[in-house]
């Protein structure tokens, strides 16, 4: 009945950087890690192949869900927590619409905990960006639902005194289909990892480990400091052994129920020994196990974790109503009407 | 058996309610009773009334379900004060509705049901059957229980089957007592039970034991006569609120081109328009069943931004949920239908009960200045015209639409006119062109001050919209205080220009007069019969019914002024008289209110309108 204003297909994408440039002045602090991301979306855009008319960015507020009005895309910038619902009305009212959602911590962990979890539990193919700055940036500094416990903020002075949220795990114990974690140092990778999070049908969650400059100066600095980041990091490829370290003799190994860093070379362990990273499995209790590693006993997992293709919301849906609308007779509003129980007085 | 020749009278009209356990089937056998009087060609209007929890414990006064239905030879406008026969299949449902019946009417009671363990459990001390409870009634006391047993047993059914067929054995008295023929029940029958043939067998087996049972009974001296009403023509159905809301929302998709978007989350009264269009795949709709309402509002404001016909659906604990979101898609100036099926209230209130106390939240409960047009329905079948129009009104004017319905509407149903999709008005949706090089987010069409509506894929029209505050045209976030009081006053200007397009107030009397009787939304039944009926009595007095509320008609203040005195009947503690108030300070308004989960009963109502005009 109601018409589709669906785009035409144009096969060859006619993008570049410059298309998602807008000249509206960007106001986040300087040093901020929200502009090497604003940066490596920008690249990443013009590979994912879609109509530049067709990107949407959607966000809910906090410093990063101002990313809208800096991109030159069709933008919505929402309420506190509800950019998930937003996006997923979008992509399922025009599922050819290529569909993000901009969030913090804060705007997903804590007041949006509720539409994130729904919203990877659905499938709905709308990749989601978690700026993860462990803080509350915009209401200047207060603690987040993903600050480490004891961290002493404007809101806790003596300390946090709760378990911090694991954003893979939430994903995973979504039944999440893909999972990513990567730094805001690496402008290369995290263009990378976008592309793959827009290639996957279904929900991506990306968690970018992003720097509060202001309020939390430093807080992935462990993970993200040149020094350290061989050491600390290791970053997972699909069909790549687990391999890590300044010197790539570190991998992991599994061991009973749990993974086990291992040096290679060392009691005889060889790189054959070493896990092959498979991102497409649909079992996720290694996923799970990666996206839980910590410091020091373990390198903080990196790259695509989990990447695996399952049936999409929308897709169903749409096939639902191509099924009814061939089947049942009543073709309009006036066959409905009349249908059933009708009197003629 | 010996049959008698009984006289059948001719009435104008008559109020039935069936009462019984939850589990009774009284809202199928009150559906199967109004069906059959549609069929036939009487005016009808009926109101189901349920208890809160699903299945209260048997035989107590908590879990008495009933369904109340007015049939007439005339247009009928309210499921009727009190009803002229009463159906109690047990001592509880007695106890509930005695209240309810006029003094005189038949009461079908099975007395299967009414030893002392049942009466005592719904709260009598004695048997009411002996103590004088029931003097001046009609009592026609009939052992349904074992005579149904019998019946169905005999088919070889079990007793578990027996019970779900009892109700048949009371409809069967009334098909009788109304002179109905059988043939309609059975068919209604046949429909119902079509995958359960045996059932379906059994059923009407009893149905046809209730008949034979009330011609041989003496008790019952005399049969009535409704004919059927004569002014009508034309194609009918019986119709729900609920549903009637439902396909207005499908007529305006249809009319606008638009796919219809719903964005719920289940609430009683407001359940089956969500689980209406659930059903209207074929249609196109795409009906999301949210994690709560708040996720309702703003998947429907982001499938708006999407360009899709959006609505979401919900009761007074939801609207209030629904308020940051409200917010939302008035600075992003989205069309937008947000349905508020009124219950009691505060807090979760009486989830089945009805109730008008949401006006205010629906006008001013939000953050900041946030001006929505509010309308409210008054029948169940034109919970049709008021989705439909609140859909054209939204998307012509690009703001949100709060409609108003209430419980009594949602549940309660009434005969409708089928209307032809061809003969309802035009929706023409604000779309930019492709390409168009002025556009800009903010730019408003002069007359209404609507902005133009650019859809994400469309060609050279990106664009950003959101919560923060906008410059005028530009779209450009701003924090300009004076930007700021424009783009404030522009928003209220755009939902006040909306006053041009609507109807003008349609007084029902007079438009000068002693009384004024003001009322809003679903109370229009009552108001009307009680008015019409001093009407009749040579009493200068008027009905103002309003349907929109935010803008007022144009006229309001010309009828205002036509009356000597002035009284505003809600079911809450005079909402709307606080915002005609506001409004009109100029006038002195009277108020007449109620607040207990009921509708006005018309008898009340003209006590109170009485004891005014003799005060003038
Ligand atoms: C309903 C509501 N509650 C609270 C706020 C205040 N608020 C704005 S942003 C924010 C936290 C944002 O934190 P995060 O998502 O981590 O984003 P960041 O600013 O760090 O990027 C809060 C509490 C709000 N805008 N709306
Ligand atoms: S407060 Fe922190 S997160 Fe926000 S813009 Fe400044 S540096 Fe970035």
């Amino acid at each position: 009945m109601a018409n589709e204003f669906q785009t035409e297909d144009l096969s060859t994408p006619i993008v570049s950087k410059e298309d998602f440039k807008l000249d509206q002045p960007v106001k986040w602090c300087a040093g901020c890690g929200d502009y090497a991301i604003l940066s490596s979306v920008q690249n990443a855009l013009p590979e994912v192949g879609v109509r530049k008319e067709d990107v949407v960015i959607v966000s809910g507020i906090g410093c990063s869900s101002r990313f809208p009005y800096y991109i030159n895309t069709y933008g919505f910038h929402g309420l506190h927590g509800r950019g998930s619902a937003v996006a997923s009305g979008i992509k399922i009212a025009n599922p050819k619409l290529s569909v993000w959602q901009i969030t913090g911590d804060g705007d997903c962990m804590a007041i949006g905990g509720n539409h994130f979890i729904h919203l990877v539990r659905r499938n709905i193919d709308i990749n989601i960006l978690l700026f993860n700055n462990r803080i509350y940036g915009l209401t200047k500094g207060q603690f987040s639902p993903t600050s480490p416990k004891g961290l002493k903020t404007k809101s806790s002075p003596d300390g946090t005194i709760e378990s911090p949220f694991i954003p893979g795990e939430l994903v995973m114990g979504s039944q999440g289909t893909f999972f990513a974690r990567i730094p805001d140092t690496e402008p290369q990778r995290m263009k990378e990892v976008f592309v793959e999070a827009a290639k996957h049908k279904g929900t991506s969650v990306v968690e970018i480990l992003q720097n509060c400059v202001i309020f939390n100066n430093g807080i992935h600095y462990s993970i993200t400091s040149k020094e350290l980041k061989d050491d600390h990091q290791i970053y997972l490829e699909h069909g790549k052994p687990m391999i890590f370290g300044k010197n790539k003799n570190k991998g992991l190994m599994l061991k009973g129920m749990r993974l086990k860093v291992v040096t290679i070379g060392v009691n005889g362990i060889s790189e054959q020994d070493i896990l092959i990273h498979n991102a497409k499995s649909p079992d996720d209790a290694l996923h799970y196990m990666l996206v839980r590693m910590t410091l020091p006993e373990y390198p903080v997992a990196t790259g695509v974790i989990r990447s695996y293709d399952d049936n999409v919301y929308e897709d169903v849906m749409e096939a639902q109503i191509k099924k009814a609308r061939e089947e049942n007779k009543i073709k309009t509003v006036d066959d409905l009407m009349n249908s059933g129980n009708v009197w003629e007085i | 058996m010996v049959k008698k020749k009984r006289k059948i009278i001719e009435i104008d009209d008559a109020v039935v309610k069936f009462a019984g356990d939850s589990g009774d089937g009284m809202q199928l056998t009150g559906t199967q009773f109004s069906d059959t009087s549609a069929f036939v060609g009487n005016d009808l209007s009926t109101f189901p009334d349920y208890p809160a929890e699903i299945r209260a414990p048997q035989g107590t006064v908590a879990g008495v379900s009933g369904f109340q239905v007015h049939i007439g030879h005339k247009e009928v406008k309210t499921p009727g004060d009190l009803a002229d026969v009463l159906v109690a299949m047990n001592p509880a449902a007695l106890k509930t509705n005695l209240k309810w019946v006029k003094t005189g009417a038949t009461i079908i009671i099975d007395i299967d049901n009414f030893e002392s363990k049942q009466y005592k459990k719904a709260g009598y001390e004695t048997d009411p059957l002996e103590d004088g409870t029931l003097d001046g009634f009609n009592i026609v006391k009939a052992p349904i229980t074992t005579l149904n047993k019998s019946i169905v047993i005999e088919m070889g059914l079990d007793s578990k089957t027996a019970d779900k067929t009892k109700n048949q054995f009371a409809v069967g008295i009334l098909y009788w007592l109304f002179d109905r023929d059988l043939n309609f029940g059975e068919q209604f029958l046949d429909d119902k039970f079509k995958s359960k043939p045996q059932l379906a067998l059994a059923n009407k087996k009893v149905l046809r034991a209730g008949y034979d049972y009330a011609e041989t009974i003496e008790t019952l001296e005399s049969r009535f006569q409704i004919l059927p009403i004569k002014e009508r023509k034309g194609l009918f159905r019986n119709i729900t609120g609920n549903n009637a809301v439902a396909w207005g929302f499908l007529a305006a998709s249809e009319r606008s081109g638009l796919p219809l978007f719903l964005g719920s989350y289940p609430i009683t009264p407001a359940s089956e328009i969500l689980q209406e269009l659930s059903k209207r795949k074929h249609l196109g709709v795409k009906a999301f069943q949210a994690e709560d309402e708040i996720a309702g509002i703003n998947s429907a404001i982001g499938a708006s931004f999407a360009g899709n016909l959006a609505v979401t659906t919900t009761s007074g604990p939801g609207l209030a949920l629904k308020s940051e979101a409200i917010g939302l898609a008035v600075i992003t100036e989205l069309p937008l239908v947000i349905v508020d099926v009124q219950r009691g209230g505060p807090s979760t209130g009486l989830p089945t009960k009805s109730e008008q106390g949401d006006l205010l939240q629906a006008l001013y409960g939000r953050n900041g200045e946030s001006p929505v047009i509010v309308i409210a329905a008054s029948s169940p079948a034109n919970c049709f015209d008021y989705a439909f129009k609140a859909c054209k009104l939204s998307i012509e004017h690009m703001t949100p639409v709060i409609l108003l319905t209430d419980g009594y509407l949602a549940n309660g149903s009434e005969l409708w006119k089928i209307p032809k999709m061809s003969d309802l008005p035009e929706i023409v949706p604000r779309f930019v062109k492709d390409n168009d090089p002025d556009f800009k987010p903010y730019r408003r069409d002069l007359q209404t001050l609507s902005r133009l509506w650019a859809l994400p894929g469309q060609e050279g029209l990106r664009h950003r919209v959101g919560s923060l505050e906008k410059e005028d045209v530009t779209g450009i976030v701003s924090h300009d205080p004076l930007n700021h009081e424009k783009m404030v006053r522009l928003r209220e200007e755009k939902v006040q220009r909306v006053a041009n397009y609507i109807p003008e107030l349609q007084l029902d009397g007079e438009d000068s007069g002693d009384l004024l009787v003001i009322g809003w939304g679903g109370t229009y039944g009552s108001l009307l019969s009680a008015v019409q009926d001093l009407q009749r009595e040579g009493k200068s007095i008027s009905l103002a019914q309003f349907n929109y509320i935010k803008p007022l008609p144009k006229n309001t203040k010309d009828i205002l002024n036509g009356f000597k005195k002035i009284v505003v009947c809600e079911l809450n503690l005079g909402q709307f008289a606080i915002y005609l108030r506001s409004q009109f300070p100029q006038y002195a308004y009277l108020q007449y209110n109620k607040v207990q989960g009921l509708p006005f009963m018309i008898y009340e109502l003209k006590l109170k309108f009485n004891q005014i005009l003799e005060e003038l």
